[in-house]
């Protein structure tokens, strides 16, 4: 006796489920995770993988069952069945992947708005004013006007400004409370730092691949990028916007350090000033 | 009718206006289907030069550091690249190369609604291609990607990035032109009696992307204008040393270029499903619906634009708009895909390398529309913008998908070209090797974007040195499996086993007349076909528990 295709069906679907979850909890396709934002990120990562891998393997598996199973044998010049559509089919394959996508719209917002991406950076209103550690004392006019980026998406008062200049083919880092002018950028473990960016002659990016963020810093239009690193360890910091002949070779690093460490860091490298 | 003989008139006096022969490719022919196998041919030889260039690019990262051409060339490689691929190989060819060719057969006209502008658009194309490569020996070509960004695009030398806009807005005018005359063909030159709805598939896409380039490569134009008086007149549009707004020419470039991939797909899914109903012998899966998702994503291909500038300075609610706007583009896509698959389930498949180019077509762009849902949700997009991931992403989209179909098509239309069949083994290797030299390249590059590789980068990490190096493989491999592919043509032209009017046995009208056809398409009167995809078995072999007849879909007996 032959199984119900139902019931076949439905196992090959719990397959499904079980390869993308599979994949997508140990699997690891991602570097590693050193900033607080980065478990969100990777929390809609394995979101998207599972889904991505349900979708692509079953898609696969039945154009190639289709493939073999309903090939032509030779000198066979019969037609296939006379079936010109089916709506309530389509109307379901319509449906799910709609509902599928205004699923992920959504928690994707959520997983952004949790990485700080939605904050009014500006602050319209004097309530929001304190959000910017380092526009915290001016109104936003022209000159200080942040045009895009990711804030803390809680005001916290411990925010480590840092002013970032990119120029062809580096990053510069200047520290403005202890006046430190570095090549690489430190900063502490636990603490937000709020990077404050500007670019000098073409459009740059700012990438920290194991903290899942990235910032185009674009001449004439200030952006600011924030994070909070969470593993001590050094980290490659990569120039992502096409920049000129030695893109590739426009990379940094962020030094994470335990807020002790650091702390001796910013002592041993604050100039000496005539008081 | 448009350039129909009249009876009296002697065959010599009408022909002696246009080369006879194969001199005609050469000639300003005005028959669509001169033009059409012109845009082919044409395009094929750009691709060989794109393809060279992509070899360069895979070369120098076979090695982590700047070791086999100058970094400058580097980037002028990837700019030339890009451009060849895009504007002289994909949208040429599948446009108006099949376009032209098709178009005219699927609703039953002699020829495309205006020859003469048909015939000029093809004839900007060598000329414009010409002038872009030509740059590379005049100083130098440009170096700011294809994308043109400023301030880079103004910084970098002035004369090669003048000649890359001069050819582009040439290359943009053919595409326009074109576009006007598929419009006009489709909604015009119908015969009396082809209902829109009774149209091939084809036609829709091609109605779609036509409203497409209408629509959208005059704002590339105005664009690229406004971007060489930056340039040459040292106005402030885009320059921020003059006030002006970097982001801004982002915004007006991804307006064109965001609907440009559409251009691009869009004729490659109308071009599959004319190929999988004939091999499948089964009607086309839910007509209606493939349609209305054509139409629903040239409306949405026009509002998603901005997800290409995520991390570019966006106000946080365009960020969230783009990226439901892009994720539902998924819908319309994903019917298009599931349509096809029901076309092919309970079929008789001839596994030939149509049909299987076809497949590999549909299993590649699954895979790039996963990973392009995927990058519209911003925070996932953060971190792989203008990394690896998204040159492995959209190679799938475009490669995967258009240049798979391109390779279809060739295979499947090839005996209406010349009478003669392709041969099948050659075929089948043809296939195998692209089909794992494309996975072997393009699927890796995923990794290498998620774990910190940006592209557009002549050295990277030596930790990516091994990954890199197997994608070069399959770029070797991708190059190789040229050869089987252009052997086959040439040696089929010669020899291959004479096809006969219609091989396929399939009902669409450019297979009811012969092969090749005569100037005027068909001798006599063209055919009206009501039914494209009028396949099917006798009533007794058909499965009685899928009761969804024709009678469904068509309220007419």
């Amino acid at each position: 006796m032959r199984i119900p295709s139902a019931i076949l069906t439905l196992v090959v679907g719990m397959a499904l489920v079980l390869l993308g979850q599979w994949v997508a909890n140990d699997v690891n396709l991602l570097p590693e995770s050193a900033s607080v934002n980065a478990p969100v990120y990777d929390e809609l990562f394995r979101v998207l993988v599972a889904i991505g891998t349900m979708l692509l393997v079953g898609i696969t598996g039945v154009v190639i069952y289709s493939l073999v199973r309903f090939r032509r044998q030779d000198g066979d010049s019969q037609d296939g069945p006379a079936i010109e559509g089916n709506l309530s089919l389509e109307l379901f394959w319509t449906a799910i992947p709609a509902v599928v996508v205004l699923f992920l719209g959504i928690y994707s917002y959520d997983i952004y708005d949790r990485m700080g991406g939605m904050a009014d950076l500006n602050g319209h209103g004097m309530a929001h004013q304190t959000e910017l550690a380092s526009v915290r004392h001016s109104e936003p006019d022209d000159e200080n006007r942040i045009w895009g980026g990711i804030a803390p998406a809680k005001s916290s008062g411990d925010v480590i400004p840092v002013e970032v200049t990119a120029l062809q083919f580096a990053f510069i880092f200047h520290y403005p409370e202890q006046n430190i002018t570095s090549g690489e950028l430190h900063v502490p473990t636990g603490q937000t730092v709020e990077l404050r960016m500007k670019a000098n002659d073409v459009i740059h990016a700012f990438w920290v691949p194991e903290f899942r963020i990235k910032q185009d810093i674009i001449p004439g239009q200030p952006t600011v990028l924030s994070f909070t690193a969470r593993k001590a360890g050094d980290y490659p910091i990569v120039c992502a916007e096409l920049c000129g002949p030695y893109h590739g070779g426009m990379r940094s690093h962020v030094v994470v350090d335990e807020p002790d460490a650091f702390s001796n860091w910013l002592e041993a490298n604050t100039p000496a000033t005539l008081s | 009718m448009t350039i129909a003989t009249p009876p009296s008139q002697t065959p010599e006096a009408n022909l002696s206006l246009q080369p006879t022969g194969w001199l005609k490719y050469f000639s300003f022919s005005l028959d669509h289907k001169v033009i059409g196998l012109q845009y082919i041919v044409c395009g094929f030889l750009f691709y060989l030069i794109g393809g060279a260039l992509a070899g360069v690019i895979r070369t120098e990262l076979a090695t982590p550091i700047s070791d086999f051409v100058s970094r400058d060339t580097y980037n002028q490689v990837l700019t030339l690249h890009g451009t060849v691929m895009i504007f002289l190989w994909i949208v040429p060819v599948i446009n108006g190369g099949f376009g032209n060719y098709l178009i005219p057969f699927y609703v039953g006209a002699r020829d495309m609604a205006f020859p003469r502008l048909n015939a000029v658009a093809f004839w900007m194309i060598p000329p414009s291609g010409l002038l872009l490569i030509s740059s590379y020996f005049i100083g130098g070509a440009a170096q700011s990607g294809w994308t043109a960004y400023p301030p880079l695009s103004i910084t970098t030398p002035a004369m090669g990035q003048i000649l890359w806009i001069v050819s582009v807005l040439l290359l943009g005018g053919s595409s326009i032109f074109g576009g006007i005359n598929f419009i006009a063909t489709i909604l015009k030159f119908r015969q009396p009696g082809l209902k829109l709805m009774q149209m091939p598939m084809y036609c829709w896409a091609m109605l779609g992307t036509s409203i497409l380039v209408v629509l959208a490569t005059p704002v590339l134009a105005g664009t690229l204008i406004l971007l060489s008086m930056d340039i040459v007149a040292h106005t402030g549009f885009f320059n921020p040393a003059s006030g002006g707004n970097v982001v801004v020419y982002q915004h007006l470039f991804w307006f064109y270029s965001h609907p440009a991939v559409y251009i691009m797909v869009l004729p490659a899914f109308g071009l599959v499903s004319e190929i999988l109903p004939i091999h499948a012998r089964k009607p086309l899966f839910g007509y209606v619906t493939m349609v209305y998702s054509i139409m629903a994503i040239v409306v949405l291909g026009l509002v998603v634009w901005a997800h290409h500038m995520f991390t570019s300075g966006t106000p946080p609610w365009m960020r969230l708009f783009f990226t439901i706007a892009t994720a539902f583009i998924a819908v319309p896509t994903g019917i298009k895909f599931f349509n096809w698959i029901a076309t092919l389930w309970q079929g008789r498949l001839a596994l030939n390398s149509a049909m299987l180019f076809s497949c590999a077509f549909i299993l590649q762009f699954v895979f790039g529309g996963i990973t392009g849902v995927a990058l519209a949700q911003v925070p996932f997009d953060v971190h792989v913008h203008d990394t690896y991931f998204v040159v492995g992403h959209f190679h799938y989209i475009v490669y995967g998908g258009t240049v798979f179909v391109i390779f279809a098509s060739i295979y499947h239309w090839f005996p209406k070209f010349t009478g003669r069949m392709l041969d099948e083994k050659l075929g089948r290797l043809h296939l195998a090797l692209t089909f794992i030299g494309f996975n072997l390249c393009f699927a890796p590059q995923h990794w290498l974007g998620l774990n910190g590789m940006p592209r557009r980068v002549a050295e990277y990490d030596p930790q990516f040195t091994l990954i890199n190096q197997i994608s070069s493989v399959g770029a070797l491999l991708m190059a190789i499996s040229t050869l089987p592919f252009l052997f086959n043509v040439v040696i089929s032209m010669v020899r291959g086993t004479p096809s006969g009017p219609n091989p396929w046995r399939a009902l669409t009208p450019e297979w009811l007349t012969s092969s090749p056809p005569p100037v005027e398409n068909w001798k006599g009167a063209a055919p009206l076909v009501h039914e494209p995809y009028g396949y099917g078995g006798p009533p007794g072999v058909m499965d009685l528990n899928q009761a969804s007849g024709r009678d469904l879909w068509r309220n007419e007996p």
